[in-house]
């Protein structure tokens, strides 16, 4: 437990920062899920969520939600985190409030969000208490809602284990042109912070070089596990490492690699609009997304880690503490992310 | 009678000027905004630095260029394709060619982006299952393959592949249009058949086989779907994939608009061009048409000219739809055709776990009704206009509602949210925004219907009509639209079934509440869910198939690959 919460403290440092330049309220007193509550939400019948995460997953826990509190139907809208960005800017700047729960995997939306008085601060019991308090934003405003991994993958069909690559360094051997795959800043949020890492670590003239190796270039961090499942490309260079896993319950023939040099890691938060058509379903499905059974089932179905202090990790992930996480900076992410894309984009298209 | 006659026309007058109106609001609202935001209306200030981003920028140059190239060799491949397909069903002994015709109509509704889809799993690099199979066969190892789809070259044969039903509509009307007597004359004076062939049958079709590969060229250029799916993934940028990026975070909308203007400046040049091929074509049509035609009698030819047309037909749509049908029921992402692999899941997760699916269907249906309804209503008023001179600037009418299609459907819908966003009519976030971009983007296939219909019937019937003392109203109601009664029913289903597959537009303009199956199919595609986008996609097309088979069954028979498409 004590490394756990090492880990957390250096990735919940970005958000700390983040947040303390703007004026801080404090956290809100937390707020239970009362009879009162269910029963408004249930009146509103519907909550709206804009997420990231893979739609499967989504959907399922959509459902545990709507057997929970039968009568609220649940939304789905998932795209890349970009388009969520793009989507709920464009939908506001015309005054449309659809949306009532926001994931995105870029935590650099949230500080935009935040700063622009779009965000709902709420906390729920076991938010308070089971979540790491460095962790959370220290107004409430967003909350850590899974933590993303950029890793390798390479198909266990087509690539000894001895020959996989190991290294970022490795991924640039005149062997696996043509064979590599990775995912765009442009959709992915994952993408965007994880490209924000790696360079930092390792500068541009690592991508520069890395665009000569032929590489597919798909939307969704969720595609590279796809693409080398199917055997379209041996390698992933990035994407959602929790999809991988959960492609290897499937049976496809998938390996995870961390590479030697540094893993981006990617808090993926999530947050209430204030101005949530549906407030009180809102509200519910908020506190339902962050307690134990979902995290729990997301950790076991979808293959994610949890920030929630009771989830216990899957037998097979590689636990975090052995794992040389790169630190996230979700300000620079804000600052850069404009640069990142169009110099990306000139390398890799996408 | 003849006071009578002038109160009619004076009733007409308010109701075609209405419909006028609404065209041209339609059509200017976009228009005046597109040019505002591509002369730096967003930015503050009149500016032509969008302009000279436009070709300072390799960036945005290197698209461009890209989108002429394709589109050109597309035109080129649906050419050499279409027209001997068109010559053998129109006017040879080739067996089943109801059956190649209803195949070559399939293909036409198919939407190029779900094709694309269909192409991935045929002709991915490694796991096409062409490729698969081409490696199995000959007992190659990994690093061989046939097909890479994510190339230009698949980039091209992919957009030829759902372009050339244009060339061959258009071909095999001219062909059936061709007088017979032109022909047998020239037999009479000793030509032997090839010559006829060359010098009749040919130089008579040409006109027709050219403004078909010009159309197949302009829906090549500023298709979105297709090389969003397939350019994108090999790092190559179209024209239209670049305005859509220039629309992601942060907008740059001023140079969006600006890249929009060559595609534009190229589609009205081309659009002339075509105009002026056809226009000198100078014969009625209806009535006419039971003009015997000469069939030729393929001979010993027969065996490989239904090869040629079989093969056509099988890339176009047998091998992509059943590529379609085999992931909508595949458990892994490698498709096999084991038993095992068989699975219900993916049907399942569309219709009872995917939330989007319910609404996504029932706004689809909804926009494509409406649409068609309203857009076979409004064409056929302003074709009517147009072909008879009704009002006053009556060709001008004609030039608008044909003027949506030199203009890239993703650029009037940037065009539309601008538009629609501001006031005085804020309709983003409803169906109405949708509903507008649909209608106006499918005017031109609706008033080309008309027109055609409209050049191919003498006005002496109308002229009759207003004699006896009707009213233009009236001539319209009794006269017209029963004469044109098998246009109107296929210019309703043309509209239907190009308005549910709209996607350019649509991505632009939706919100959670108001997607439509394009695209929840599109979003599907971006997070890379193979199994479920099969599903959804051959969900759409079997409304399409639903809707025309409908229409088939009602009492006139509507055939359009045989009918006008002007």
């Amino acid at each position: 437990m004590k490394t756990r919460m090492a880990w957390v403290g250096v990735l919940a440092g970005a958000i700390v920062v983040a947040s303390a330049t703007s004026v801080q309220a404090g956290l809100p007193a937390p707020t239970p899920v009362t009879d009162e509550l269910v029963k408004a939400a249930t009146a509103e019948g519907k909550v709206v969520f804009y997420t990231s995460v893979e739609l499967v997953l989504a959907e399922n826990l959509s459902k545990m939600f709507q057997d929970k509190y039968p009568g609220i139907s649940v939304q789905v809208e998932r795209t890349g985190s970009e388009r969520v960005f793009q989507r709920i800017g464009q939908e506001y700047a015309a005054n449309i409030h659809s949306v009532d729960v926001v994931n995105s995997s870029d935590a650099s939306h949230f500080i935009y969000w935040k700063r622009n008085g779009m965000l709902q601060p709420f906390l729920s019991p076991e938010m308070a208490e089971d979540y790491p308090a460095s962790s959370l934003d220290p107004d409430g405003a967003y909350a850590p809602w899974r933590l993303n991994i950029s890793a390798f993958a390479y198909n266990t069909t087509l690539v000894k284990e001895a020959d996989a690559p190991k290294s970022f360094k490795d991924l640039l051997d005149p062997k696996w042109k043509g064979n590599l795959v990775k995912a765009s800043p442009s959709y992915s949020g994952t993408i965007m912070t994880a490209t924000y890492e790696t360079l930092t670590a390792l500068g541009w003239e690592y991508f520069e070089a890395l665009a000569k190796q032929d590489v597919m270039q798909t939307q969704s961090a969720l595609e590279p596990p796809r693409k080398v499942a199917s055997g379209e490309r041996e390698v992933m260079v990035d994407g959602s490492e929790y999809f991988v896993y959960a492609l290897i319950d499937q049976g496809n023939p998938l390996k995870v690699v961390y590479p030697a040099e540094g893993v981006p890691a990617i808090t993926s938060p999530a947050a209430m609009l204030k101005d949530a058509p549906h407030p009180n379903a809102a509200k519910l499905f908020y506190a339902f997304l962050f307690s134990q059974p979902v995290q729990q089932v997301m950790v076991d179905k979808g293959g994610t880690r949890s920030f929630h202090k009771l989830v216990k990790d899957r037998p097979d992930h590689v636990p975090l503490a052995q794992l040389k996480l790169w630190p996230e900076d979700a300000n620079a992410v804000e600052a850069r992310a404009e640069e990142i894309k169009s110099r990306y984009r000139q390398l890799f298209g996408g | 009678m003849a006071s009578s006659g002038a109160r009619r026309l004076e009733l007409a007058v308010p109701v075609l000027a209405l419909g006028a109106v609404l065209l041209a609001a339609l059509i200017l609202i976009p228009m005046g905004w597109l040019g505002y935001v591509s002369l730096g209306g967003l930015q503050g200030g009149l500016t032509f630095g969008n302009f000279a981003a436009l070709v300072r920028n390799p960036d945005m140059l290197w698209p461009l260029l890209l989108s002429l190239g394709v589109a050109f060799a597309v035109a080129v491949v649906c050419a050499l394709v279409a027209s001997p397909l068109a010559w053998l069903v129109a006017r040879t002994d080739l067996p089943w060619k109801r059956a190649f015709r209803l195949l070559v109509m399939a293909s036409f509704v198919t939407p190029p982006f779900l094709g694309a889809v269909a192409w991935e799993i045929l002709a991915a690099r490694n796991s096409g299952l062409l490729n698969e199979a081409y490696r199995l066969v000959l007992g190659l190892p990994r690093s061989d393959f046939l097909f890479n789809v994510y190339t230009v070259t698949g980039l091209v044969f992919v957009l030829a592949t759902y372009t050339f039903p244009y060339v061959f509509i258009l071909a095999a009307n001219g062909l059936e249009r061709i007088p017979a007597e032109l022909e047998e004359a020239s037999s009479i004076l000793g030509a032997p058949r090839w010559r006829t062939a060359a010098r009749v049958t040919l130089p008579l079709a040409l006109p027709a086989l050219l403004a078909g590969t010009l159309v197949a060229f302009l829906q090549a250029m500023n298709n979105f779907g297709a090389p969003a799916i397939l350019a994108l993934p090999a790092g190559l940028q179209t024209i239209t994939t670049k305005i859509w990026t220039l629309f992601q975070f942060p907008p740059q909308p001023g140079l969006a608009a600006a890249a929009a203007v060559p595609l534009l400046a190229v589609t009205v040049l081309l659009l002339q061009a075509q105009r002026r091929l056809l226009g000198r074509r100078g014969y009625a049509v209806i009535g006419g048409k039971g003009a015997r035609l000469d069939v030729v009698r393929l001979g010993r030819w027969k065996v490989p000219a239904f090869a040629f047309a079989s093969l056509v037909v099988t890339v176009a749509v047998i091998m992509p739809y059943a590529a379609l049908i085999l992931s909508a029921f595949s458990r892994r992402l490698t498709i096999t055709l084991e038993p095992a692999n068989f699975t219900l899941r993916n049907l399942l997760f569309v219709f009872t776990e995917l939330s989007g699916t319910g609404s996504a269907l029932r706004n689809t249906l909804m926009l494509g009704v409406t649409t068609a309804t309203a857009g076979t209503l409004l064409t056929l008023v302003i074709a009517y206009i147009a072909a008879r001179g009704a009002l006053p600037l009556a060709r001008w009418l004609g030039f608008l509602a044909t003027a949506p299609l030199a203009i890239p459907s993703i650029v009037l819908g940037v065009g539309l949210f601008f538009a629609y966003t501001h006031p005085p009519f804020v309709l983003y976030g409803t169906l109405g925004i949708l509903f507008v971009a649909f209608l106006t983007i499918e005017l031109p296939i609706g008033y080309q219907q008309f027109q055609a219909a409209f050049r191919g019937l003498h006005a002496e019937l109308e002229e009759a009509g207003r004699i006896l003392g009707a009213g233009r109203l009236r001539t319209l109601r009794d006269i017209v639209a029963p004469l044109l009664w098998s246009a109107v029913i296929s210019t309703w289903c043309l509209v239907f079934v190009a308005a549910i597959r709209e996607l350019s537009a649509a991505i632009l303009l939706f919100t959670a509440d108001t997607k439509v199956l394009s695209v929840l199919i599109y979003d599907l595609n971006e997070t890379g869910e193979p199994g479920a986008i099969a599903v959804v996609g051959l969900t759409m097309l079997l409304i399409t198939f639903a809707v025309i088979g409908v229409a088939y069954a009602l009492p006139r028979s509507w055939l359009p690959l045989q009918t006008n498409t002007g």
